[in-house]
């Protein structure tokens, strides 16, 4: 007997796992949330129908959203984290000692228990003090506080429906506002392979740079996402993801990570040419 | 602000039993037409597409469950031109619901609705009285009666730059001056939102045995909710034009019309007229949205509203917390032309901040991708309805506040909006039909408009058919050009020539005078109107020269 897990990536395509068991499903006021366990991932978790993250991969999209700023701002002391309610980008900001507050705005609450009770190794900095975990939407959040940030790191799920918000212009004109001098701000930024992705990452490049000087985009490998193939905005006041990372200084750190280094951090942002080319007539 | 509008309650049952004499969970014409797809029918009638395959791409685009259910009229279905049974009982489903007499189904749009109340009260001749800042298609209903505008002025709020309602002293006052009117026409509410004395003004109007007709285009949430100002067939009114599509949730150009108690006697005669400019073949898909709208307002109404009001509440003060914004309600009612306020508007003034309202309107589209209802001047509009999401208002309220962030500047004057009293020299209809001319507009003064100029803000029609153009009309449109005021209305779509009489006034006034001297009285009288007028226009061009 086999279950399989069954994702559409496009109207075409279906991208398939197999599963054990299902472990959780509840259709909360937001989203439906499922919990899977499978051979190949460990425990897949589902929000609405799509792999939000697996237990075997989440690791290439965490430490990727949180170290290349972390390598390139000299004195992050706070950080928001806008989503993020699975703990994994929470996870790896905790690493960093000088950090004095992350205040992470989840608008979904049973996305934070399931995540403790089911993935509690990712769900470590839960715990932690430096930690003010306020659940609400996000663009309200951002919208109504007085507070100013370092770092916003903007880890949500899909634009459509209850996240679609998180990808707007007026998002992002409010994270603008509530970010220092310094300010960098990196988003989840979808795929550039399939067309109805493509389109939403073009629009999330024009929302940004409507707003931010600097906006640069730089690509993952996650093998449980459509196409595999995903990118992140890099979007800051002043801060180049090149020109100001300091290599020397992440190293001397001796934090150990998986898939995140230096030289990495330099060339995830050469971009392919159809990616160059699917931003490129709007500048970059 | 949690995600509630997806769980809306349904009443209870001896709620609805105690406020309703019908069974509202039932909705007869969305019956019909489910047994209709069941029944696999073979078509040799009309319309031509035969439930889709006829047209393969309309079908693809709209769904062939859509073109299934856009049917003629047959047995089993009723017919709007004559309702026997199922649009019959639906009809009676929606008397009920809204409180009323007997309802109409109207699938040509509100604007025929309010047609048909004033052709259903008017006799050609007959005279309306109507505020200033009707909708359009009450003038132009007048043109189709041939019936009389007595008009009143609304009233305006300074500070805000926007109409209100109709006073009951104005009422009054021209009840008086015209005892013969055969009806009012009302606003509830108006644009913005602002209600009169609806109550007053009904026992005003009946008292001197005039009808009272209301237009309800935005109102047919007051129906559903004790929040909310009242309807027009609480307050006792005679009849009533509502869009059930515009707060309602049907589909666009379906609607309502009212017929209150004092309309028993001529039910039948409403139907008539409807007749006579209603199409015979109604749209199927029109008429099953009304009937799905109304069994919903009617079981779910009350908690819809009760909800849309908090959020309402809620952007209100988030919007007036960004400072600049503000976001009026019931602190601008005065018991007057400003009675009541349907909160469900969201009228914001933006001139604290040195932004137009139809800048900001602009932004909103272009850069944040958020269309509203209107901006004018000194204001936009945003309205809430049943169909909204918190995660949309938030979305709005962010966008606002960006604007202001961005654009933000010191408070800037108001265009001020001025009453340009009409001068109706003959009906509407008489006007609209007589040989024109176009003119420039300045070789306009003194001549006789036979077309609309509409100006917003305040969204008040400056001429209408019938009506001198006066200096005072004039000067007005010139100074509201240049203050970017929007204007549209005329034949010519640039707005610098003016549709005229081709009669210069004396010559009209002479060939009326003629044509009138059956009434002696009457000629005399305007006789030495016109000629007065005439003088004026002579002195003023004198003292300009």
């Amino acid at each position: 007997m086999n279950f399989w897990f069954s994702e559409p990536h496009t109207k075409h395509v279906r991208f398939q796992v197999e599963v054990e068991k299902q472990m959780f499903s509840r259709e909360t006021d937001y989203q439906r949330i499922d919990l899977y366990t499978s051979p190949e991932f460990g425990k897949v978790l589902v929000l609405d129908g799509s792999i939000l993250l697996t237990e075997k991969d989440e690791f290439i999209y965490h430490e990727m959203i949180a170290h290349v700023p972390m390598a390139v701002h000299p004195n992050v002391r706070r950080v928001l984290i806008i989503g993020g309610g699975d703990g994994g980008t929470l996870r790896e900001i905790c690493r960093y000692p000088e950090i004095e507050r992350i205040d992470l705005v989840e608008m979904n609450e049973v996305l934070v228990k399931v995540a403790q009770k089911y993935l509690p190794k990712m769900a470590t900095g839960f715990s932690d003090p430096r930690l003010h975990l306020i659940i609400e939407n996000g663009l309200r959040y951002v919208r109504s506080t007085s507070e100013l940030y370092d770092l916003i790191i903007v880890d949500s799920s899909d634009p459509f429906g209850s996240n679609e918000s998180l990808f707007t212009r007026e998002f992002y004109g409010n994270c603008f506002k509530a970010l220092n001098e310094g300010g960098i701000l990196v988003n989840q930024h979808e795929s550039p392979y399939y067309k109805q992705d493509a389109r939403v990452v073009r629009e999330i490049h024009r929302n940004t740079k409507a707003v931010f000087p600097i906006n640069r985009i730089y690509q993952v490998h996650i093998p449980t996402y459509p196409s595999g193939h995903w990118l992140f905005g890099f979007i800051s006041k002043q801060l180049d993801p090149i020109a100001n990372l300091d290599a020397a200084r992440w190293n001397a750190r001796g934090l150990k990570t998986r898939y995140y280094n230096t030289e990495l951090h330099v060339g995830c942002f050469a971009l392919p040419n159809y990616v160059k080319k699917l931003l490129g007539d709007l500048g970059s | 602000m949690e995600n509630k509008i997806l769980r809306r309650k349904t009443a209870p049952k001896q709620v609805l039993k105690e406020r309703y004499r019908l069974d509202q969970s039932k909705a007869p014409l969305l019956k019909a037409l489910q047994r209709y797809k069941k029944m696999r029918m073979v078509s040799f009638d009309v319309p031509g597409h035969k439930k889709g395959p006829g047209n393969p791409e309309l079908t693809e685009f709209l769904g062939s469950d859509c073109l299934a259910v856009d049917a003629n009229s047959m047995k089993m279905l009723d017919n709007l031109i004559h309702p026997v049974s199922v649009i019959k009982e639906a009809e009676e489903l929606a008397a009920d619901a809204f409180g009323a007499e007997a309802a109409y189904f109207i699938v040509n749009g509100t604007s025929m609705a309010v047609q048909a109340m004033i052709m259903t009260v008017t006799r050609p001749g007959d005279s309306v009285i109507l505020p200033r800042n009707v909708h359009r298609s009450a003038i132009n209903a007048l043109i189709l009666a041939h019936a009389i505008p007595v008009y009143v002025d609304p009233g305006l709020d300074e500070e805000l730059g926007i109409p209100l309602a109709m006073s009951v002293e104005k009422l009054s006052e021209a009840i008086a001056a015209h005892p013969e009117a055969k009806a009012v026409l009302i606003n509830n509410p108006t644009y913005y939102g602002v209600c009169g004395h609806l109550k007053e003004m009904v026992k005003v109007a009946h008292k001197a045995g005039i009808k009272v007709l209301v237009d309800e285009a935005h109102g047919t949430h007051f129906y559903f909710s004790p929040e909310l100002p009242v309807s027009a067939m609480a307050a006792g009114a005679d009849m009533a034009a509502v869009s059930l599509h515009k707060t309602g949730g049907s589909l666009t150009q379906s609607s309502i019309l009212l017929a209150g108690k004092g309309m028993k006697h001529d039910l039948g005669y409403i139907r008539m007229i409807l007749n006579l400019s209603q199409t015979t073949s109604a749209s199927y898909l029109l008429m099953s949205s009304l009937d799905i709208s109304r069994r919903n307002l009617a079981l779910r109404g009350e908690d819809t509203f009760h909800r849309l009001n908090e959020y309402a509440a809620y952007a209100r003060g988030e919007i007036n917390s960004i400072g600049g914004y503000n976001a009026f309600g019931k602190e601008c009612c005065n018991g007057d032309d400003f009675y009541d306020f349907d909160l469900t508007k969201l009228s914001i003034h933006t001139r604290a901040m040195g932004l137009a309202g139809i800048e900001v309107y602009d932004i909103l589209r272009d850069d944040y991708n958020i269309q509203i209802e209107f901006g004018d001047l000194g204001n936009i509009l945003a309205i809430l309805s049943m169909g909204d999401r918190p995660l949309a208002i938030e979305r709005l309220i962010a966008a606002l506040s960006e604007i202001k962030r961005l654009y933000g500047k010191g408070p800037e004057g108001l265009l001020a909006s001025e009453y340009v009293e009409p001068e109706v020299m003959l009906s509407p209809a008489d006007a609209f039909y007589s040989p024109s001319i176009q003119l420039p507009f300045k070789e306009c003064e003194g001549r006789i408009c036979t077309e609309f100029v509409m100006c917003y803000p305040p969204g008040i029609p400056i001429l209408a058919p019938g009506e001198l153009v006066t200096r005072k009309a004039l000067d007005y449109i010139a100074y509201a050009k240049e203050k970017g005021s929007q204007m549209s209305g005329t034949e010519d779509i640039e707005l610098k020539k003016l549709n005229v009489m081709a009669e210069t006034r004396a010559e009209f006034a002479a060939s009326d005078v003629a044509h009138q001297e059956s009434n002696p009285e009457l000629r005399e009288e305007e006789a030495r109107d016109w000629e007065e007028s005439l003088r004026e226009i002579e002195e003023s061009r004198r003292e300009e020269e």
